[in-house]
């Protein structure tokens, strides 16, 4: 049992990261990789408040208008530099490698004692003692679920559509008398915040912030995304960022199987060719609007 | 209304593969006017339309729309007078997005693109009434991908979205090239009713000559960046395609094609 929930706790946070990724590789059609780096810079920013006696919760919202400001980062190198999609990831990714290590002073910041958003004064007053082990995994739900429905109704609203556009047919943005690198700015920049969020919620739930941590992160928020767009594609009554969610959590917990057999040094092997196997299934990116006049 | 003066534009500047399209080149369209345009390929007809809508710089020259400089104005911005359709029937519409988000999009062209609910209910049957003048159906399948349509559904869609908000100007750059004959001549039907309910002044390219006779109120064949013949009114009405052609063929002779 503590198996299954700790798998799923995993996997709906990468969940978080995971409607990032979908953002940014889904919707604009952008391999992001600066996530790499903005997953730990969610993090460094969380364990460096939360050593300082800043609130929990208040260092989730801190994380998120960090990674937005990341992500503006990597979306100016792209559009105004006229750096390719690819490179512009890699290139903060290196850069945000330095900086989170400045942030957070050392490589390694443990949290032993201090409060977080899943054991504080506050949670222990209103929470019953006979459910504490789930809280956790209650805290998690509902912050996964309030990104999901957040996102949900960003995407119908008129900028949503209009993010929806970019990625699709960036000359039909043009044409709306739009200017199609902002739009794709504002896409990052939303994407990058949820991934900080995502790695401000990791390291509070390890207790840890490791300068390691956002290796791979990308490819776990790139195997949910694929995952659960497309083996959950037949399930249309699942909206596209349930199926995120849901996909990271299956994600994790075929790591987490796959692991068993394992030692933990294999992780990154395995992570990366579950993701191999995933793309082979589902027949990898899509093809993009020119091609199918 | 639109005026391009003393238009230069070398391509590939300062190496072996220059080429110089456009050397003092100059075009006034009157307000109301429908302006067909022919030519051969490479003859400058679509570098021309990019050079009016922004998409490629020019070297030196102006560029004026109703007497106001729009010579450095960038692309997005001048689109806000501008209603494009491309050849490709894939470039005016998002293959992802359902018919309804689609015209939505559209509808919402100069104004901010905010918070507030992306598809406004009270529209949608403004919508659908309009989808309905096209005669193929689109009213009842509002919620489908465009995606799915055809080519020649989604260029009906594509020259709807590009003229429902009020617009100065019309761009259609070939954009019956990619269809099928009846098609073609359904949405050229269709382009000609909409020009003349919205009055909208239009500069159509196109490579079919009997189009080019049959609709628009003046004649344009380019050559070398050039415009080598420039007939309106009566004296459009009376020329008839083999006229056309003939020029055409004089001048393909010429550079040995």
């Amino acid at each position: 049992m503590d198996f299954i929930i700790s798998f799923i706790e995993q996997g709906l946070i990468y969940g978080v990261l995971a409607l990032g990724v979908y953002i940014t590789y889904k919707i604009l059609d952008f391999p992001d990789l600066s996530v790499d780096g903005t997953f730990p810079l969610g993090a460094s920013v969380t364990a460096t408040l939360i050593v300082r006696g800043v609130n929990p919760y208040l260092t989730l919202l801190i994380a998120f208008a960090v990674g937005v400001a990341a992500g503006i980062c990597t979306g100016l190198i792209h559009v105004k530099c006229q750096v390719r999609d690819l490179l512009a990831g890699i290139i903060m990714m290196t850069a945000l490698w330095t900086i989170n290590l400045r942030i957070a002073g050392t490589a390694n910041v443990p949290m032993l004692s201090q409060q977080t958003i899943f054991k504080n004064d506050m949670l222990n007053s209103i929470i019953p003692s006979g459910i504490s082990g789930y809280v956790k995994l209650l805290m998690i739900v509902i912050l996964a679920l309030v990104c999901k429905l957040l996102m949900d109704g960003y995407l119908k609203t008129k900028s949503g559509y209009l993010l929806r556009a970019v990625g699709d047919n960036d000359v039909l943005v043009t044409s709306l008398a739009k200017d199609q690198g902002n739009v794709k700015i504002l896409g990052l920049a939303i994407a990058n915040g949820l991934v900080a969020l995502a790695g401000s919620m990791f390291c509070q739930y390890q207790r840890v912030f490791d300068i390691s941590m956002g290796t791979g992160a990308v490819v776990i928020g790139l195997a949910s995304v694929i995952i659960g767009t497309s083996i959950l594609k037949k399930l249309t009554f699942f909206k596209p960022t349930s199926a995120v969610l849901l996909g990271a959590v299956i994600y994790m917990a075929c790591v987490a199987m796959a692991l068993k057999k394992c030692t933990p040094q294999d992780t990154k092997l395995i992570t990366a060719i579950l993701l191999l196997a995933v793309l082979v299934i589902s027949h990898g990116r899509r093809k993009k609007v020119k091609t199918n006049a | 209304m639109l005026e391009l003066n003393n238009i230069h534009k070398l391509y590939n500047p300062g190496t072996v593969n220059e080429i110089c399209l456009f050397d003092n080149f100059n075009l006034t369209v009157n307000k109301g006017e429908f302006v067909s345009v022919v030519g051969s390929n490479g003859s400058g007809k679509t570098s021309m339309l990019n050079i009016i809508c922004g998409s490629i710089p020019i070297d030196s020259g102006s560029i004026l729309v109703k007497d106001k400089d729009i010579t450095r104005e960038k692309e997005y911005k001048r689109n806000e007078r501008i209603g494009r359709v491309y050849q490709n029937p894939a470039m005016g519409t998002c293959p992802s997005m359902t018919i309804l988000e689609n015209m939505s999009l559209a509808d919402n062209k100069g104004k901010s693109y905010g918070l507030s609910r992306g598809t406004n209910k009270d529209r949608i049957d403004y919508y659908k009434q309009i989808l309905s003048q096209l005669n193929l159906g689109l009213e009842d399948k509002i919620n489908i991908k465009v995606g799915s349509l055809s080519g020649g559904q989604r260029q009906a869609m594509a020259l709807l979205m590009s003229t429902m908000t009020p617009i100065e100007f019309l761009i259609l750059d070939e954009h019956t090239a990619a269809l099928d004959p009846k098609t073609a001549e359904l949405i050229m039907e269709l382009t000609d009713r909409l020009i003349r309910e919205k009055d909208l002044t239009t500069i159509m390219v196109t490579h079919n000559l009997r189009y080019a006779i049959e609709y628009g109120s003046r004649l344009i064949m380019m050559h070398q960046g050039e415009c080598v013949l420039d007939k309106a009114g009566e004296e459009k009405q009376n020329m008839s395609t083999e006229d056309v052609l003939r020029l055409f063929n004089e001048i393909s002779i010429e550079c040995g094609n």
